[in-house]
């Protein structure tokens, strides 16, 4: 089971950087746990702590201004590696929404069957975005699942986004892949017969 | 009937059930896994009070933590002990062949299928680590995956999956000497650029592909996921079947000739249809090296860095601040500057053949005093052979040792770590910001030009 995923209103935090991969969102170093706690704290690590472990005052999330459960990044978010880790480390975070103009295919699965929805947005909408957290870090924006739109509330522009119809449904009710997996073993079993 | 490609062939061949509007269900035959991405899955298996479903498709190997000197000693770093005791638990508790680190056919998971003849034409193989997609170079749908998803397989077999679109690329005619499939990987991916190949799924084709020996196969389609595909595939002929044919977990007798048969007919058909389709030529191509923090900043190893003029906005912010990590300028050379690590190793550069070529160019000359190197090779079996075939000699001989295998510095999770600031010409396959250790600089290279740096201390062309 994933936490359901109703509508958000929130501030968004923004990383107006481009190809942040998944080296950056959590290093390597800290992919050591056997278990799935603790990875929000190494969120964007490098970035976010100066080496002698104080935090970097000049990055956005130590930033008081900026706060909210989006998180708004530049193009080709999530490039890289498999690992999860950085699905759980967004979501560890605080994070229910990332918004980009583009994403890596398997940080996007993964982030999927995290309960975390990727939102992806047409280039000019995003520059929008950044614009108005910039001049406004209070300014709110909303996420509707159902509708599958994302709106500026101080502008009011608004625009769709894509997400396959069973992925929706899943994170609308709070199901996961393997729970419809479960359910097809019979299926499965037949299918090894036949090959 | 309509002409398929190789992808819908194996893809097809394995969908057990379609979502209307969503994933397709496909049935995987091999999944293997490794220390850092499966205790979170076996936990969550545990926790829904499950089995693993299929451990005898199931293949373990400890390999991204583990250190590459004396291996016959306890692991001291606590939590890389720990992830490779879970692992052991965990493969013991469900029954999962696991080749631990005294096996002699321990190594980094993506050497030891192939290596073991594991991996096999037409399969669907999956591994919680990107790099899966080097098994697609036997004509195999190989992709890596999330935890959550290994956990799918754990307890179905099965997975979720979106059908990929389909890309052919063609690299047509002959590569120069001293030009590797390494080469290749690195200019297809400065070429399309890192998201290039995003929503795909790619097939490497053309007569340079098919002059490729199965190991420079598996090094593009290994590096095929850095231009954003979900994998890449070679179609099956003479020169799989040769490297399979006797391989432990291999077909034999009659069941070899009964699978070749099969494997014969693993291509795309004629008037297939592809959603994109490039094609390059190989004598364009040069000993390639990166400059930047992503594998799509790549020039030839003689040339200059671009500079960024044409760049505009964030994408101009973008290269620059690449640049400044690296501590590189615009329109510079690369050739003729101080480097300080050399990596050899990785599931992208760690097999035979790329030591073969490494000791070849090194025989007879020098390490650079100044230069620190790591000779890792990818396997237990790999090393061994490096011995067996006496390369070992013209290693110790110009100054270099050899460590034992393991992930090793390509992600630097255990004690193989650049320093801040200082530069590693690698062979692994990726030069993101940090991923050799914190503040750690990576040129991105095949063995040779690696070869080459080795023995000059500078960025230098294998060719002159
Ligand atoms: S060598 Fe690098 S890319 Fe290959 S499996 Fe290990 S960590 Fe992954």
């Amino acid at each position: 089971m994933i936490e359901k995923f109703n509508t958000i209103v929130s501030q968004a935090v923004p990383l107006p950087i481009e190809n942040v991969d998944t080296d950056q969102i959590i290093p390597a170093r800290f992919l050591k746990a056997v278990e799935r706690k603790g990875f929000g704290e190494n969120l964007f690590r490098d970035w976010r702590y100066r080496k002698d472990g104080s935090p970097n005052p000049d990055f956005v999330m130590n930033n008081p201004r900026y706060t909210g459960n989006i998180l708004v990044a530049g193009k080709n978010f999530g490039s890289g590696s498999s690992r999860e880790h950085a699905a759980w480390a967004v979501y560890d975070a605080g994070f229910r929404v990332v918004v980009s103009s583009f994403f890596a295919d398997i940080f996007k699965n993964n982030v999927l069957n995290n309960g975390l929805l990727p939102v992806q947005v047409p280039e000019g909408f995003l520059e929008e975005m950044f614009a108005t957290i910039d001049k406004n870090p209070t300014a709110q924006f909303e996420v509707d699942l159902e509708k599958q739109t994302i709106t500026n509330l101080l502008t009011g522009n608004g625009t769709h986004f894509e997400i396959n119809p069973y992925k929706k449904e899943c994170l609308l009710k709070g199901y996961d892949d393997i729970d419809y997996l479960l359910n097809l073993t019979a299926e499965i079993e037949a299918f090894e017969q036949s090959k | 009937m309509e002409p398929k490609t190789l992808f819908d062939k194996i893809w097809d061949a394995h969908v057990v059930n379609k979502i209307e509007g969503g994933p397709s269900v496909l049935y995987i035959d091999r999944h293997f896994i490794h220390e850092v991405t499966s205790p979170v899955a076996f936990s969550g298996l545990e926790k829904r009070g499950l089995k693993v479903f299929r451990p005898q498709n199931t293949v373990a190997t400890p390999d991204h933590n583990v250190p590459t000197l004396e291996q016959h000693l306890p692991i001291r770093e606590e939590l890389s002990r720990n992830q490779v005791e879970t692992l052991t638990k965990n493969c013991e508790k469900h029954g999962i062949p696991l080749y631990g680190l005294s096996h002699k056919w321990h190594g980094i998971v993506h050497i030891i299928g192939p290596e073991l003849g594991i991996t096999q034409p037409g399969m669907t193989i999956v591994c919680g680590d990107s790099h899966t997609s080097t098994h697609g170079a036997f004509g195999s749908i190989a992709f890596g995956i999330g935890t959550s998803e290994v956990e799918m397989v754990f307890a179905s077999q099965c997975i979720l999956q979106p059908k990929p679109k389909k890309m052919r690329i063609n690299v047509e005619g002959n590569l120069a000497p001293n030009v590797t499939s390494k080469d290749i990987a690195l200019y297809v991916i400065s070429q399309i650029s890192t998201s290039g190949g995003t929503g795909h799924f790619i097939e490497f084709a053309g007569s340079a592909i098919r002059s490729l020996s199965m190991e420079a196969r598996m090094t593009l389609c290994n590096m095929s996921i850095e231009c954003g595909a979900r994998g890449g595939m070679i179609a099956p002929d003479e020169t799989t079947y040769a490297y399979l044919k006797g391989r432990e977990y291999a077909p034999n007798g009659k069941e070899w000739d009964r699978k070749v048969a099969e494997w014969k007919q693993l291509v795309t058909d004629e008037g297939a249809i592809f959603d994109t389709e490039y094609t390059f030529q190989a004598s364009d191509i040069a000993p390639m090296i990166t400059y930047g923090t992503n594998p799509g900043m790549g020039i030839a190893v003689d040339g200059t860095i671009p500079t960024g003029d044409s760049l505009a906005g964030s994408d101009k912010a973008t290269f620059i601040k690449s640049l400044d990590y690296m501590g590189l300028k615009p329109g510079e050379k690369l050739e003729g500057k101080k480097i300080d690590y050399v990596f050899i190793g990785s599931c992208t550069n760690g097999r035979i053949e790329d030591f073969r070529q490494f000791a070849q160019y090194i025989r007879g000359k020098q390490k650079a005093p100044w230069v620190t190197a790591w000779i890792v090779p990818g396997s237990k079996q790999v090393e061994q052979q490096i011995r067996e075939e006496g390369l070992i000699e013209i290693l110790e001989a110009a100054g270099f040792a050899l460590r034992q295998p393991g992930c090793s510095a390509c992600l630097a999770m255990n004690d193989d770590k650049v320093p801040e600031g200082k530069y590693a010409v690698s062979t692994s396959n990726r030069n993101f910001e940090g991923r050799q250790g914190p503040g750690a600089r990576t040129l991105l290279a095949s063995p040779l030009v690696a070869a080459a740096a080795a023995v000059s201390g500078v960025i230098t062309d294998p060719r002159d």
